[in-house]
């Protein structure tokens, strides 16, 4: 999965792996930027449409609220991680709690066909470029 | 016989970051909660884009190790714009102490969460003491 050639896994990577980890760990009280860690987005054109993959695991697939104003698309929603009270824990390093990523998308999609599926724990939202702005073959006489 | 001792720790010492920094870069450690009640031990582990059949949960000895390959179809010829994850590859492994019952352990995948329910044996369950009043 995104394993495109030409873009290997870099310093930055990294660095935004520690951010999150890091907002995990502070449970997202005092720095609402958990937000900005959870879920991680990638995102794939091709000539007719842009996709939209956020990674977001454990994810009621019911309390997503996505928007697409014009070009920007907005991902709402919330991941509960229901802690047990009285056990001991090890280790706490999942997101937990509200999110909401904005992303601008090229300019050219179309805010009518837009489709969105969730499967293991993936949010895939497929947004359709409009017509006027595809390629078109031209011929030479 | 010490010196040689001495020189096998030391290789050993030096090999293993190499090592680890290799394995890093293709297999990612996934995020996880752990906790222990009377019964087992809980592990949810985020694995998000890997599905049942690219998931193995094995044990080996005293070593519990979870793995799982991310597959997301993907319309052909597609493009990547902005990349914040780049994970083909989840793994990690945890070490289990003698009282968990390695035989018993459960697993289930939902929405892209592996939870491990790794009991206690039996004779390691706390017990309830009845006081008996007198």
């Amino acid at each position: 999965m995104f394993a495109f050639p030409g873009l290997e896994r870099s310093l930055f990577d990294d660095l935004l792996r520690l951010q999150r980890e890091m907002e995990s760990l502070w449970g997202g009280t005092a720095i609402r930027a958990g937000a900005a860690g959870f879920p991680a987005v990638n995102v794939g054109t091709t000539a007719e449409a842009v996709d939209v993959y956020l990674f977001a695991p454990g994810v009621d697939p019911t309390t997503f609220d996505i928007s697409l104003q014009n070009n920007v698309l907005t991902v709402a929603g919330e991941r509960r991680v229901i802690r047990e009270e009285g056990a001991s824990y090890y280790r706490k390093e999942r997101f937990d709690g509200e999110f909401r990523r904005v992303l601008t998308l090229p300019e050219d999609v179309d805010p009518d066909r837009v489709d969105a599926s969730y499967s293991d724990g993936v949010l895939h939202i497929h947004v359709e470029r409009k017509e006027s702005s595809k390629p078109k073959q031209i011929k030479v006489n | 016989m010490s010196d040689k001792t001495e020189l096998t720790t030391t290789q050993a010492r030096e090999v293993q970051p190499a090592a680890e920094q290799k394995r890093v870069e293709q297999k990612v450690r996934p995020l996880v909660d752990i906790f222990e009640d009377d019964s087992g031990i809980t592990v949810h582990a985020d694995m998000p884009g890997v599905s049942r059949d690219r998931l193995n949960v094995k044990v080996e000895g005293d070593t519990l190790t979870i793995d799982g390959e991310v597959d997301i179809p993907m319309p052909e010829g597609m493009e990547p714009l902005y990349a914040e994850s780049r994970i083909t590859h989840y793994q990690r492994g945890f070490t289990l102490s003698p009282e968990m019952d390695v035989d018993k352990v459960e697993a289930s995948l939902k929405n892209g969460v592996l939870t491990l329910r790794i009991p206690k044996r039996e004779e390691h369950k706390p017990k309830k003491i009845e006081v008996k009043v007198a």
